[in-house]
Order: structure tokens, then sequence, then C-alpha cells
């Protein structure tokens, strides 16, 4: 399948802006724009029926209902305030911590209402990286074993936490650079290290579902290479979610796309279509850089 | 479109955590509430206590010097102490206490001085009010300050007297008038002392008619929270007042004579009528006591109303 | 002006040390009291040369230590617990309820606590507490009368407790949300994300906090010599139970019970000496809190 190339907004001074449908021509293919095929989504992991969210009667999110599958990537997209990252945040129960926030609607992980799940267990299966990288003020060692460490009945030693540890942090793809040194301070990583030490954090409790919430948006862009590749290689494991406003990325990364605004979801099906061939309107103008 | 069914955000609940987390959690509200009733009880017990003792007349009347303390006399005279330390105290320490701040904030030069006099001010605040009293009594028991209290005969000053127990008084109180006017000076954003300055002021004018008036709540609390200090402290007192009943006057002009002489104020009076000093008269030490308490805690609730209001530079 | 301070109470109290030489810090010689040592040394003869100095003031350091590290262990503890109630636990009333509560504790004055303390708490303990044979079995030492180490530590608790508390209320309620909320997206819950996140990231400020009550412990003068006695006794802990209900008298107490006696030269030396001994200890205290800060700051914990 030849590759889809988002079509470009062109911008002359003194004119409107008009969207223009890119060159037939196929770019240099480098690294970053090739785009592995994207895969048919494995079992299903998570369901959202008729969710809906409010801040203190304000309504963030109306009626989505979508599913959420191993061995996927899904990504979430729309302008801000679309209400993406709260519905990012209702599928581990993080939501809840605002005082405000009122929930409608059903959740499920592996059919199980996510209500009914003690919430802690909830969370120990559908992780969550955020978008500021924020590692514990202890050592690596300790940041990657703390769900380790929390969830053991009994204290577990040193020796046999490092198996898991390693493990995680090669899943990461943080081991060969830090290996050496295990109890650095994990504050004097740089940032896209951090990051995928967050990565590795939230991996080593082994979940099911990966939630990420515009994981690369404070880094640069040669870290963002390295944790979108990481991404792509978790999603043959794990359900992966991501929350992201790089279409770009998007595009790269993603193998079904959901496309929100104003807490509604627009469209939702493979990345291939909501890009090449959306069918809503508002979907098209949207990742023709019209608006957002 | 949306289900009907609106629920309130679900809290974590206890079901799942491990025994020992439970009893933390028990632990916390146990401390909690231990506290809680602590307060209550000493407030409930002080009223109690206090009205049952309290008689109007105790408030105006002076202590007689009688051996039988329980019939006689009331407590004016350190009524009357306490006000004119704490008047003392603060007098001193408002101006002392401002200049310093203004001169840490606004000019701070050179820096070594300047992390010296802080320093200065937080030793003084972490030191015990005996450690002070002490210091105060070797210092002004100095033949160079015998114009502050009285000299005895064979040259030995005294060393004791409201102005020398008001002067340590001051560095009681003085931390809490230097943070105050800190706070309140930091608080006041940039572009305001740039935009004065652009109009032409000097920085000294700029200090006094801008800055200062700004900062008047933050000073006021301050200097609330330390005469609160001031009223509530006894050892100063004891050791710096001498431990006569009545005020005693020196010779000379009437004011300076009696800041001269030696007197007691209400802590010391309770210090002395209780047990532990040589009273035999616990409903009196009651009775001030309620009044101190009262006093203390209605300069706090002061405090706490004007810090309160405090937000003229909030944006 | 500090340095002043420091110097002239040294000057004042340096013949004292020097003496008893190391001995000050040791026992009464012969097994006498410390008392009989100071009435002695203010008894002592008007001629200078002849000034008694002899001390031994290990039972006046020995009760300074014991109130102090009971009083601090128990304070560190509640106010602990107290705080993380306060930041975590609390329903909205209740918390707005404790903030004045503490304001309350704070506020009281040191001879209100005392007062309470004399004229309620010593009584109870000594006719409720203190059985009669108990009394008897040590008569011929001391006099056990409810002014005691237990009430002493007691209320210097109570005392210490709403300074530690507003300190660490306000670190704990620092600590940033994306290390609470990061805990939390991993499945821990509550209690732990602040007993593993929070109070390891407040730890400098847990610190000072109890540096300031250790601070505040020390000194505290006019409760102590209200409440816990006024015999230099040193309460041995091998006695068992009754350990905590002897009496004892720390050093800031023993400043304030004889203070009469200032103008005495030898006397008043000595007792300079004790606040010298205070003066040293607050110092030392500061410089072991900055100590202990500084390997914090590796971790990125803020100092």
């Amino acid at each position: 399948m030849e590759d889809v190339i988002p079509p470009v907004r062109r911008i002359v001074v003194g004119e409107p802006p008009t969207v223009v449908p890119a060159n037939g021509t196929t770019p240099a293919r480098t690294a970053l724009t090739v785009r592995r095929r994207s895969r048919p989504p494995g079992a299903e992991r998570m369901r959202i029926e008729s969710l809906g969210v409010a801040y203190a009667g304000k309504p963030a999110v109306r009626d989505v209902s979508l599913t959420v599958h191993a061995g996927e990537v899904l990504a979430l997209i729309g302008p801000s305030g679309c209400g993406k990252t709260t519905l990012l945040r209702c599928l581990n129960r993080l939501a809840e911590l605002t005082p405000t926030a009122t929930r409608a609607g059903r959740l499920t992980l592996d059919g199980d209402d996510v209500d009914a799940l003690e919430v802690t267990q909830l969370r120990r299966r559908v992780s969550m990286v955020f978008q500021q990288p924020n590692p514990f003020p202890m050592s690596v060692f300790d940041n990657v074993a703390y769900a380790l460490r929390e969830q053991a009945a009994r204290r577990p030693r040193r020796r046999d936490l490092a198996e898991p540890v390693e493990d995680a942090l090669r899943r990461a793809g943080l081991w060969d650079e830090i290996h050496d040194d295990l109890d650095r301070p994990a504050l004097r990583l740089s940032g896209g290290q951090q990051q995928r030490l967050c990565i590795a954090r939230a991996l080593a409790a082994k979940p099911d579902v990966l939630l990420l919430d515009e994981p690369c948006s404070a880094l640069d862009p040669r870290s963002t290479a390295v944790i979108e590749e990481l991404i792509v290689q978790l999603a043959s494991e794990l359900a992966v979610v991501i929350v992201t406003h790089n279409l770009q990325q998007a595009h790269r990364i993603a193998d079904r796309v959901a496309f929100m605004y104003l807490g509604e979801l627009v469209e939702l099906g493979p990345v291939e279509q909501v890009f090449g061939a959306p069918r809503a309107a508002r979907t098209r103008d949207y990742v023709s850089g019209a608006f957002g | 479109m949306a289900v009907a069914t609106r629920r309130e955000a679900a809290v974590e609940t206890t079901a799942s955590w491990r025994p020992l987390d439970r009893l933390a959690l028990v632990a916390c509200w146990s401390a909690g509430m231990l506290l809680c009733a602590i307060a209550a009880a000493i407030v409930i017990f002080m009223g109690y206590k206090g009205l049952q003792f309290l008689r109007p007349h105790l408030l105006w009347e002076r202590p007689l010097a009688d051996s039988d303390q329980s019939r006689s006399g009331g407590f004016l005279d350190p009524l009357i102490g306490t006000v004119a330390l704490t008047a003392l105290g603060t007098l001193i320490a408002l101006p002392l206490g401002v200049a310093t701040a203004v001169w840490l904030t606004e000019f701070g030069r050179p820096a070594p001085l300047a992390r010296a006099v802080e320093s200065g001010v937080e030793v003084i605040a972490g030191t015990p009010d005996i450690v002070l009293a002490i210091f105060g009594l070797v210092l002004f028991q100095q033949s160079f300050f015998g114009f502050l209290s009285f000299t005895a005969e064979g040259n030995a000053v005294f060393g004791r007297s409201f102005l020398t127990a008001g002067c340590m008084m001051a560095l009681v109180a003085l931390p809490f008038v230097v943070g105050g006017t800190r706070e309140a000076l930091q608080s006041i954003p940039r572009h305001v002392r740039e935009a004065s300055y652009a109009l032409g002021k000097t920085k000294a004018a700029t200090i006094r008619r801008v800055l200062l008036p700004a900062s008047r709540p933050g000073i006021a609390t301050g200097t609330v929270l330390g005469m609160g200090r001031i009223v509530g402290d006894t050892a100063i007192v004891v050791i710096l007042l001498g431990a006569t009943l009545q005020l005693q006057r020196v010779d000379g002009p009437p004011l300076i004579g009696d800041l001269r002489g030696t007197g007691s104020t209400l802590t010391s009076y309770v210090y002395n009528n209780s047990p532990a000093g040589e009273g035999n008269a616990p409903e009196k030490a009651y009775a001030a006591a309620f009044v101190l308490l009262v006093v203390v805690i209605g300069l706090n609730l002061v405090a706490g109303r004007i810090g309160s209001g405090r937000s003229a530079w909030k944006t | 002006m500090i340095g002043g301070m420091v110097v002239f109470v040294f000057a004042k109290a340096w013949p004292s040390f020097s003496h008893n030489g190391l001995h000050w810090f040791g026992p009464p010689a012969h097994g006498g009291s410390v008392d009989d040592q100071l009435a002695g040394i203010f008894n002592s003869p008007a001629d200078p040369r002849r000034y008694e100095y002899t001390i031994g003031a290990w039972p006046l350091i020995w009760g300074t230590l014991l109130t102090t590290a009971g009083a601090v262990a128990l304070g560190l503890t509640l106010a602990l617990l107290s705080s993380i109630f306060i930041v975590e636990f609390a329903p909205p009333p209740v918390r707005r309820v404790m903030q004045p509560v503490i304001r309350l504790l704070a506020a009281v004055p040191s001879v209100v606590y005392g007062l309470i303390g004399i004229l309620v708490l010593v009584p109870f303990v000594g006719n409720h507490l203190i059985s009669q044979q108990r009394k008897e079995s040590v008569v011929y030492v001391v006099q056990l009368s409810g002014s005691s180490l237990l009430v002493a530590v007691a209320i210097l608790t109570v005392m210490i407790v709403p300074i530690m508390v507003a300190i660490m209320s306000d670190a704990l309620r620092s600590v940033p949300r994306a290390w609470t909320e990061g805990s939390a997206a991993l499945g821990v819950n509550r209690w732990r994300t602040v007993w593993t996140i929070s109070v390891r990231a407040a730890r400098p400020a847990l610190i000072a906090a109890t540096v300031l009550a250790t601070a505040r412990a020390l000194g505290e003068a006019i409760m102590l010599s209200m409440v816990s006695g006024s015999t230099g006794f040193a309460p041995n802990p091998l006695d068992g139970l009754t350990f905590f209900l002897e009496p004892t008298r720390p050093l800031a107490a023993t400043i304030v019970d004889n203070a009469e006696g200032l103008s005495v030269k030898p006397f008043g030396q000595t007792i300079y000496a004790f606040a010298a001994v205070l003066l040293v200890s607050t110092f030392l205290l500061s410089l072991a809190g900055w100590a202990a800060k500084q390997p914090l700051k590796r971790y990125g914990i803020a100092g």
C-alpha cells in the first residue's frame, strides 16, 4: 500500500488559506516517515459505553463509545479542550481525583465493570505515562521497582527485584544507557531518559493496557523518535492508547484513530481512513490543518 | 444520548488495604482527634475555672502584700505591667524590625552582611526565652546601663526593670515583625516599584510613600503576633522584672521612674500564685490565667483577621 | 550582637567550668544531690578565694535529655500523623476546624500549660497513678508527689506539636502533584502514596520542624519548672515503671528556679554555666539540622 500523506495547507499572504492535496510524488523515505502496515486489532481489552464526564456541571466528554484492543495503538486526536485527556484519565479512574468530576456511562476492563474493581487493582492493570516526565525523587532502580514493592505481599529483596527491573528497563529501551549505575538519582537523567524511565516504571507491573498522555510534547525530536519507536514495539504486547495533538505523530504510530471535538467522538477508524478518506467534514478539516 | 444516571466520583475504599495500612489510617485519625480533644479540653477547662474565679474587682484592684493572698486585692498592677511591657517591647521592635526588613529586601548590600543579619534574626527567633533573659541580665547589670534600672549601694546595678525587660521583649517580637514586613514587601510586584521610579521618585520616597503603606497589613500581622508572644512570655519577666507584686517606682520623674522600677505582669503573677511560686492562691492564678489566655487568643485572632485581608496585590 | 551574647555568657560561666573540669558533667560527688551542692555554692563564704564551685550537673543534664528526647519522640509521631491526617484524610469540614485548633494550641502561653499541669495533672498522677506502696518504696531517696517525668513529657509534647504540625502540613501540601498522581496511577493506595512519596519528599521540612521543636523543648523553662518537680533528681530507667513517675528538673527549669540567687557570685556563675550549656546545645542543634539536609539534596528533594 502506498504511503498516505496528509494534504497540506497552503498559505499565501493576502489571500485566504487553501487546502491543496500534496504532490503525487512520494517523499524521500526516511525512518520517520515510513509507516508500517497497520495491524488488525487483537482481543478486546476495554470497552467504553456512552461515557459522559462533566466538571462542576460543564460537560467535557459527551456520550463516547469505543473499544480498546490488544496489539494495537489507538490514538486520540483533536484540538485542545476536546476532552481527549479527560477520556484517557477515565480509563484508569484518575479523573476521580478531581473533586468536581462526575461521570456517567460504563467502562469495562476484560468484561469487568471498572467501578466494581478495586481502583488500585484497576490501575495496576491499566498504567499511565504523563505528559511531563515525573520520576520520583529516588534512584532509578527504586523508581522502577516502586510498583513491584508496593504490590508484593511482603517486602521483596533486592535480588528478587533485579530481574523484573532489568526486564522493564529493556522493554523501555533504557537498559543499555544506564545499566552501569542503577542507583543514580532519577532526576539527573535527561528529559528523554526520564520519560523512558516513566514508561519502564509503568511497564514493571506488567499492565494490560498502557495509557500515554502526550508523552513526547515536552521532549526534543530525537527523544521523541526513540519513544515513538518504543511505543510501536510495545503495542505488540499490550493495548496502547495515546493522546496526542501532533497529527504527524498519530499518523506515524497509530493503528486506529479517534477524532474528538468538543467532547464528542466525531470519527473512529483505521488510520488510513481517518487521514486519507475521512467520513466527517470536521475530521477532514482538522486533519488538513484548517483548525486546531 | 447520555445515560440518565450521573454519579459522583467514587472515592477509593479501604477494602483492599493491608491491615497495617488500615491501622495507619486509624492512627492518623486518632492523632487528629486527639489534638482537637486537647484543645477543647484546655479551652473548656480554663473557661470554666476562669469564670468561676474571675470577679470584676480583681481587674481593678491593686494587689496587697497580704500573707493570705486568697482574700486580698486584685491584679491591676500585673495587668498594667503586661500592658506596659508589651507596649514598650512593641515600640522598640516595630521601628527596628521594619527598618531591618526594609534594608534586607530593598537594599541588602553587601551580601554577606545581609546573610549575617538574616541568620542573626533567625538565631534570635530560635533562642529560648530564658537564655535571652539571662543575657539581658548580664548585659544590663553592667554599670554602663545603670540608667535603665536602679543602682543600689555599692555600685551594684540591679539590672531589672521595665526598661530592661522591655528591651529583651523587643528581641522576642523582632523576628515576627521582620518576617511579616519582609513577606509583605516581597509580595509587592516589581512593576509597582518600577512605576514609582519611572515617575521620578527616589528610592527612599518610594519606600516611604508607596511600599510601606502597601505593606501595612503584613506589618500589622507581624506586630500583633509579636505582641502575642510578649504577652505570653514568662521567663524574661521573672528574671528581668523582679518579683515585686506591685509596681515599684524608682526616684526620678514619674514615668521614667516607673519604667526604671520593677513590677510584675500577668504571667509572673500566675507563676507566683501557683504552687510553684510562693503563692497559695490558685483561684487568683486561674483568674489571671484566664484573662491572659483571652488576651493572647484575641491577639492571635486579630492577627489572623488582618492577615487574611492581605491580597491587595493579587492580580 | 549574637556573638556578644555568647561571649558574655561564657565569660560569666567560665569560673564554674574551670573549677570543676569535666566533673561538671558528672554526677554529684559522694552520692550527694545537686540541690545540696547548689545550696552549698549559694552559701559559700564571701571571700573570693574560698568560693565553693563544686557541682556535678549530670542529674540536671540527664533530666533535660530525658524530657527533651521524650517530648520530641512523642511529638514527632503525633505531629506527623496529624499532619498526614490534615492534608490527606480529613474531610473538608474537619480540616477547617483543625487549623484554628493548631493555632490555639500554639498560642497558649507556657504558664497556662504549667498551671493546668500543676493544678490538674500533677495531683491526678500523684493520687491516682502512684500507689501508696510505690511511694513508700522509694521514700528514702526521693518524694514521689506526682511532679514527674510523665507529666513533664506529656505537656511538653503538646507544646511542641503545633509548630511541627504547621511546618509539616505545609510541606506535605507542597509535594508536586506530578508525584502523587504518578503514584496513584501505578495503583498505590492513598496511605502508601503519602508514606512513601510525600513523606520522603517533605523530609527536609520534617527535619527542620524537628530541630525547631527540639530547640523549643530544650528552652522551655517555665512550664517545666512548675510541673517536673523541684529536685535535681536523675530518674533511673532501671526503676521500671517508677521511672516515669520520678521527679526531675531539666536545666532550663533549674535556671528559673534559682534565678533569685544570680547576684551571688559563685552561684550566679554556676547558673550562667547552665545557660551556656543550653546555648551551645541549641547552636549544635541548628548545625545538626543543616547537616542532615545535605545528603537529601542528591535525590532531588529541595533543601
